[in-house]
């Protein structure tokens, strides 16, 4: 597939490896920000082909397992309540909320049903006009375009019986929250590519002047993270701290405006409480007041519920790169895929789930095709 | 779920402001995908679609930079030193 299969070629891969191996000549700890890095990473073995002396550390970037128990419980209140269809991404389904998770709320009855977009579920709404239509707004930067679009649509189309339950965050916050906890040692960052074809990365120039940290946009192919991680070791070795763009076929610098609008449009930046992470002041986006009428929280009352997250699971701090999915006593015994503990071993992305699947069965070495048909 | 996949416009079927759809093939399955947030982009080319919207038009120019970056890299280990 274009734009896929030349960003897997094999040699160049071991081109790009044989420079970043050249150009390093001490330790250094980068965190990949997005749990689809973290997946790629994991998947084509690149934690274990780049020279022992980087140490990867795998980010907070997956949505699905930074929502807080809180927001699970309320998304759970509300999806059992009788004339409900709860509409979703799958991954959501499986996140162990404080007692139970969505998919024991669909065995006991509930009508919870997974899309693809989110507007998908204006057509469920308008078919059902009997029924409160609810979507989960989960996502980052990527996904708060359409979500937004979803919200827009409804008041356009003037659609009383959907709502949207917001767990929307935004992901340069949490970076901050990284780099200024106590014990950090992330000296660089790969980030999230597809957040800033949204957003840009105007937003980051702040962050590498306040904590002099290299930050490099960086896609998702196997070779677009081995060019970020080389442009980031550079930038290291060579004590520098800048922006750049490893991505650039797919990210400009102002983003996308168009999205952008929409956004604006419709959500505002509120504080918000990350799973592992805690609260972080303005890392969430809420609908602006003109938008209320479609807040699933205000519509069903469930804005107070709060919840306490369980102990035994570490995702927290494999989120913050503090520790990494071996340390967790129960990781592959207690907890597998099949019976989540945390949501880092639910969503393909998370860094639980990723170990468990690519270092437990073996690593897909960079595919050996493709390559042939450069851009 | 940041995930986003490249494909190619096959097709743009609505046009107005609001809800501007189109076919996009990606590999060959057609998949319907909205081109709202992608103004600027038309049949033929290629746009990253996440969670059935298309974010970003891929700039084909840019895309050869990956390989032109390790060419430049490979020159400079050359010159600074005969490491083999
Ligand atoms: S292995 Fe399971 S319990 Fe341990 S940190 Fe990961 S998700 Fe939590």
């Amino acid at each position: 597939m274009r734009y896929v299969d030349e960003f897997r070629d094999h040699e160049a891969a071991v081109r790009y490896i044989r420079q970043i191996n050249r150009i390093t000549t001490r330790e250094w700890t980068i965190m990949e920000v997005c749990g689809g890095q973290t997946h790629a990473i994991l998947k084509s073995g690149i934690d274990q082909l780049i020279p022992g002396k980087i140490n990867l550390l795998h980010g907070p970037g997956c949505p699905v397992c930074v929502t807080a128990v809180e927001l699970i419980d309320r998304a759970i209140a509300i999806a059992s309540k009788e004339n409900v269809i709860f509409c979703s991404f799958g991954d959501m389904l499986r996140v162990p909320g404080s007692s139970k998770d969505l998919i024991s709320v669909r065995a006991e009855g509930g009508d919870i049903r997974t899309v693809y977009a989110p507007t998908d579920t204006i057509r469920i709404a308008y078919e059902n006009p009997d029924r409160e239509v609810v979507f989960f707004g989960i996502g980052f930067e990527t996904t708060a375009p359409a979500n937004a679009t979803l919200v827009y649509q409804a008041r356009q189309m003037n659609l009383k019986n959907l709502s949207i339950l917001m767990a929307q965050v935004l992901i340069p916050p949490a970076m901050e929250a990284i780099l200024s906890a106590p014990g950090n040692n992330v000296k660089g960052f790969l980030a999230a590519g597809h957040v800033c074809s949204v957003v840009g990365y105007d937003d980051y120039e702040h962050i590498v002047s306040k904590y002099n940290v290299p930050i490099v946009v960086t896609g998702f192919e196997p070779l677009d993270i081995l060019q970020g991680i080389y442009m980031t070791i550079a930038q290291l070795e060579e004590g520098r701290a800048e922006v750049e763009n490893q991505y650039r076929r797919a990210v400009r610098r102002e983003g996308n405006i168009t999205a952008q609008k929409i956004m604006g449009e419709v959500f505002n930046v509120v504080d918000r409480r990350w799973r592992g992470l805690g609260l972080i002041e303005k890392s969430g986006l809420a609908l602006i007041h003109k938008y209320a009428e479609f807040d699933a929280e205000i519509r069903f009352g469930v804005e107070q519920l709060t919840a306490e997250e369980s102990t035994e699971c570490i995702s927290g701090l494999i989120l913050q790169g503090k520790k990494k999915p071996y340390d967790c006593p129960v990781f592959g015994s207690l907890c597998t895929p099949e019976y989540p503990l945390g949501a880092t071993m639910v969503s393909s992305e998370g860094a639980c789930a990723a170990y468990y699947r690519y270092r437990k069965e073996g690593t897909e070495s960079i595919k050996q095709s493709g390559g042939k048909e450069r851009p | 779920m940041c995930l986003a996949v490249p494909g190619k416009i096959e097709s743009i079927e609505s046009d107005d402001a609001l809800s501007r759809t189109g076919k996009v093939s990606f590999g060959g399955i057609l998949k319907e995908v909205n081109l709202t947030l992608v103004p600027e982009a038309s049949v033929g080319n290629y746009v990253l679609v996440h969670a059935g919207f298309a974010i970003s038009t891929v700039n084909e120019e840019e895309a050869s930079q990956t390989f032109e970056y390790l060419h430049q890299i490979e020159e400079l280990g050359q010159s600074g030193k005969s490491d083999k």
